[in-house]
């Protein structure tokens, strides 16, 4: 199928962005790389009546050091998020799971704003942006306003970012040093995250010093375990300790039930899955 | 309607089209390029496969408005001067299709593959082509004639 009619605005600033949003407001609708967007559009589970497509606004491109944090813009796109030397040494949590978000093709015109503006809980970038501590910046009619990674996912597809406002980067702390692992498990290939563990370590010695871990799709939105977090400080990386830690993952979680497998299966895979991730992030 | 101008195949083309028009219907329906094929509604086959600026992209996954001052290449852009390309070569003699159908976004994808990785494992083969399906051949082939348009498997 293909979309219903709509007029295209391309704006090539953030404000001709916002001020088209504040025009049409209900009736438009913001495209990034479109490569959640036009899927939904051809099914006509969405049919704006404008479109207004980032693309042109350079300004929303890139990635830069800011003393102690890596800043991303909304519209770098993934395969250039996966080849950035400062995130592979700053933030390597997200160079390694973004390398197994959906597949070369979408790689190349999806976005690190769009997949995390969209916030569907089986999306990959979510869980190690939580895990990270990134910042969100959104901005609005009454300029800029940033929000914790803690309070910027609601919902399913439901984020902190308001009818009138765009998100415009992301910032993420420095993690220089960090060991980190994505664990995506799928049935198939370029399949959404049945569940994965993204966790990201600092070691001394072989000893675990801090941890952080992000589960995708283990509920609503992305969640941290912070009860396995809390349980790793100060034990050595072998199988037993992390094994033992990893098996509260799935405390406070409200993982899905589908065809892909039942809450319960889902529970069991993130205590799995957080095991293997925390070991192969703790490896020198 | 929107007025764009790209180039297509090394030549310069441009319509009035619906914003909504998708690249791949550009493609085919107002270009006659119909070596690139559709082959899902979800965006997953990557029958639809071409290169946008040097890059593989699902092109019913992309407005034409959007490719609107780009570059595009299609299966129809690839032969030169009446020489196959050589994945277009090696898919031939390694027998790398069935029906064909997957075939025009499978090359344009293996084309991209090996201009980021010249020289790929069977594994890194495998895995960029994960956007690709193909309902006939079970892979195997396709991975096989890959590496041979790479000079052969490393290691
Ligand atoms: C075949 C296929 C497989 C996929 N597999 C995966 C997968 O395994 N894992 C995964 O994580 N993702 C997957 N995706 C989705 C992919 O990550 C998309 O790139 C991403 O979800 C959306 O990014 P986008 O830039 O294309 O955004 P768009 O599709 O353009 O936008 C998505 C939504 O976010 C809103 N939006 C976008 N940018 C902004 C902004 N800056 N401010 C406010 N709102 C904004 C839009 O209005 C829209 O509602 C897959 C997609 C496809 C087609
Ligand atoms: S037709 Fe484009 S991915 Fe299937
Ligand atoms: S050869 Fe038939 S789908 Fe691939």
């Amino acid at each position: 199928m293909i979309p219903a009619q709509f007029e295209y605005l391309a704006p090539t600033t953030v404000e001709e962005a916002l001020s088209a949003l504040a025009q049409h407001g209900d009736d438009a609708k913001i495209m990034a790389g479109g490569q959640s967007l036009l899927p939904v559009m051809r099914m006509r589970l969405n049919a704006p009546d404008y479109v207004i497509d980032l693309g042109g606004i350079d300004s929303l491109r890139g990635i830069r050091e800011e003393g102690d944090t890596i800043v991303v813009g909304a519209m770098t796109r993934h395969v250039d998020v996966g080849n950035d030397p400062l995130l592979a040494e700053h933030a390597a949590l997200i160079s390694r799971a973004v390398v197994h978000l959906a597949d070369p093709q979408v790689r190349h015109r999806g976005t690190f704003g769009g997949a995390l503006a969209h916030a569907d809980p089986a999306g990959d970038l979510g869980g190690p942006a939580l895990a990270l501590g990134a910042q969100f910046v959104v901005t609005g009619p009454g300029g800029s306003r940033t929000v914790a990674a803690d309070d910027f996912f609601e919902d399913l597809f439901t984020t902190a970012v308001g009818d009138d406002e765009i998100l415009t980067e992301v910032r993420i702390p420095k993690h220089t040093g960090w060991g980190a692992h994505y664990e995506k498990f799928v049935r198939v290939a370029h399949q959404w995250s049945i569940v994965a563990v993204g966790a990201t370590v600092r070691m001394d010695g072989g000893t675990i010093a801090e941890a952080r871990i992000g589960l995708t799709n283990m509920g609503s939105t992305p969640l941290r375990a912070r009860a396995v977090e809390d349980a790793l400080v100060g034990q050595p990386a072998t199988e037993d300790a992390v094994g033992e830690a990893a098996q509260s993952a799935a405390e406070g979680t409200n993982p899905p039930s589908d065809l892909n497998g039942d809450a319960d299966y889902r529970r069991h895979l993130a205590t799995v899955l957080t095991r293997r991730a925390v070991l192969a992030a703790a490896q020198p | 309607m929107t007025r764009i101008e790209m180039t297509v195949d090394g030549a310069r083309v441009s319509d009035d089209v619906e914003p909504r028009m998708l690249l791949v219907h550009y493609l085919r329906e107002k270009l006659g390029k119909t070596g690139t094929l559709v082959g899902c509604d979800t965006s997953n086959c990557g029958a639809c496969t071409v290169h946008l600026d040097g890059h593989s992209v699902k092109s019913c996954n992309v407005l034409a408005v959007q490719a609107a001052g780009h570059e595009v290449t299609t299966i129809e852009g690839l032969a030169q001067g009446g020489d196959l390309h050589p994945v277009q070569e090696a898919f031939h003699d390694c027998h790398a299709l069935q029906c064909g159908y997957c075939t025009p976004g499978m090359i344009m994808q293996s084309v991209d593959l090996l201009n980021d990785n010249p020289h790929p494992t069977e594994e890194e083969v495998r895995l960029g082509l994960e956007g690709n399906l193909c309902r006939c051949t079970g892979y195997h082939n396709i991975v096989k004639a890959v590496l041979q348009a790479a000079g052969g498997a490393s290691s």
